[in-house]
């Protein structure tokens, strides 16, 4: 096992840079997640950790080792693919011992190796088969298993449940955390799924056009977002943004409606702000209430454990999450008050500056 | 059976399959090579390499002929030189025919095992790096087995080509009965003679023959290896 530095990391195919100055600290036997929308840079990163891309300017460390000029093959790693890569021409159990083939471990100590991880995989029975035999979730299982029986310092994760359907990837995903909690190898893993995210990772790294917006503990990205990326993007449904301005009696919406806040936010009175809340930190009332938006309902969607409205407040909508089910009906008009203390402003260039 | 053809057509097609198989052989190694270098490769001059494979699939086959004997006769640069330091001597021998069977397959081969490098899922590769295999190893147990299949395809067409030249063959090496008269040589004279409409017609039963078993061996084989390799 071992920790992963990545220093001031930079990557440029030609002209275009996809990576554009990535710090990230990686502790021995964590368990850490990249995540941000389709083409934010984190499969590059990851694939620079690994090795399959060269890194332009910056270094990446593994343990002691600065691994920049090391092909794969030496850095000690495992990597987990999305399209599972396993080889057709391979049976499970073939491709499982392929790392111990490469080191000439002798055949009785492959099988064992190799029947311990497929044991602990639910793998066993499916030792003779081929990949094309297999379903998704099984492939997947044999692509893990392979990346263990490699025993590596670091595994890498490229997007390994994108493949599966939903059902699946979340008995997965608890699969994954329990390996990681059992083995307790140093982990990256990427994904475009903030909820794998926040329910698998020991820390998250947020990166958005080639940086990182945030890196921390799950709860903490969800409680104190540092921007307005992280806020919209860590959390479902999304946070609501509201835009307005700071006035003596509160946050004033072009609609005039007045929000109290809890505390001075540090910036002048007049000051254009953006006012973020959850969708589960609304309360519906009834209209006419003070410290309220007005709102009207627009749809309802009922999942059995939870409400979600969708509603339309004066030049634009809003998303409110109910715990409890409730009657109200399309075109009901309502009023929506803030829970206090669960909001965030933020500024223009959209820093959170604070939290209301 | 022996007494359908005459001795002379036996020898033509005898001589057909050895010219043909011997460039086939001879062709299988540098053509997954350059394959390998103009699929993956980056390097000055990749582009000019592209043209030169290619070349013999669009030029007329007597113009690549007669390249092959300014090269490769016994007074070309390159035929000097193989004649006088190792006694090998290529125009006007079946050798010689060999050659130019192969250069005209080439680009075929080639464009075959091309195909199928590119559909090779870089990923199966990157994985194997990661899990500790060096580039030649990735390439032997991993590339290899997956581009089997387009190898074998090259090979028939590589084959089917030689046993069919006819342009450079005759322009690089003459029709020597023999030596150098392959079955299209054996019926283009059996065509130029008084009473040879027989046998260049038995001739022409035997090229489709051969053909025809040509692309069912390799039908045969490319289904045993897709059926271990197909869908991942």
């Amino acid at each position: 096992m071992a920790n992963v530095s990545i220093r001031d990391v930079r990557k440029s195919f030609g002209p275009v840079s996809i990576i554009k100055g990535v710090d990230v600290d990686i502790q021995d036997g964590e368990f850490v997640i990249l995540v941000g929308p389709s083409g934010c840079g984190k499969s590059t990163l990851l694939r620079m950790i690994a090795g399959l891309e060269d890194i332009t300017d910056g270094e990446i460390r593994i343990g002691s080792r600065v691994v920049n000029d090391i092909p794969p093959k030496d850095r000690d790693i495992a990597m987990v693919f999305q399209s599972y890569a396993l080889y057709p021409h391979m049976t499970v159990a073939e491709n499982m011992a392929f790392s111990l083939r490469l080191k000439g471990v002798p055949k009785a100590e492959q099988g064992k190796r190799v029947q311990e991880a497929a044991a602990s995989l639910g793998l066993t029975q499916l030792l003779d088969r081929y990949p094309r035999q297999l379903s998704g979730g099984q492939r997947q299982r044999v692509a893990m298993g392979r990346a263990i029986v490699r025993d590596p310092q670091v595994f890498l994760f490229d997007e390994p449940l994108s493949n599966l359907d939903a059902k699946l990837r979340v008995a997965m995903r608890a699969e994954i955390k329990e390996l990681h909690q059992r083995l307790k190898t140093t982990t990256v893993y990427v994904t475009h799924d903030q909820i794998e995210a926040m329910t698998m990772a020991d820390k998250i790294v947020v990166m958005h056009d080639g940086i990182v917006e945030q890196v921390g503990a799950p709860l903490e990205l969800y409680d104190r977002p540092a921007n307005r990326f992280v806020a919209g993007f860590i959390g479902s449904p999304a946070m609501n943004f509201i835009d307005g301005r700071l006035e003596k009696a509160g946050f004033t919406l072009a609609s005039g409606a007045v929000l109290s806040l809890g505390a001075q936010p540090p910036v002048p009175v007049g000051a254009k702000l953006t006012y973020g809340i959850r969708p589960e930190h609304l309360q519906v009332m009834s209209p006419g209430e003070p410290d309220s938006i007005p709102a009207t309902v627009a749809v309802v969607e009922p999942t059995g454990s939870d409400t979600t409205l969708m509603v339309k407040v004066e030049g634009g909508s809003l998303t409110v999450l109910l715990r409890e089910r409730c009657s109200l009906k399309p075109g009901e008009a309502i009023a929506l008050r803030p829970v206090s203390h669960q909001s965030h402003l933020f500024d223009e260039r959209g820093r959170r500056i604070a939290s209301v | 059976m022996s007494d359908w053809l005459s001795p002379e057509e036996w020898t033509a097609v005898r001589l057909s399959l050895k010219v043909a198989l011997t460039a086939m052989a001879a062709s299988v190694v540098p053509g997954i090579a350059v394959a390998l270098l103009l699929e993956r490769g980056r390097f000055w001059g990749r582009q000019a390499l592209d043209v030169l494979v290619h070349l013999p699939l669009v030029l007329p086959p007597v113009v690549v002929g007669y390249a092959l004997l300014l090269g490769f006769g016994r007074r070309g640069p390159i035929g000097a030189f193989l004649a006088d330091h190792l006694g090998i001597v290529l125009s006007f021998r079946w050798t010689g025919a060999a050659l130019a069977c192969a250069v005209m397959g080439f680009p075929l081969l080639v464009r075959a095992v091309r195909l199928s490098i590119e559909a090779v899922d870089r990923k199966l590769e990157d994985a194997a790096g990661t899990l500790g295999a060096h580039p030649v190893w990735v390439f032997l147990v991993v590339t290899l087995p997956l581009i089997l299949p387009g190898i074998l395809a090259g090979m028939v067409l590589s084959f089917a080509k030689a046993m069919g030249e006819f342009g450079a063959t005759i322009t690089f090496v003459s029709n020597i009965p023999g030596e150098t008269q392959t079955i299209p040589s054996a019926i283009y004279t059996l065509t130029q003679v008084p009473g040879g409409e027989g046998g260049a017609l038995r001739l022409t039963l035997v090229s489709v023959a051969i053909s025809v078993g040509a692309l069912w061996v390799s039908e045969w084989m490319a289904r045993r290896v897709r059926r271990r390799l197909l869908a991942r």
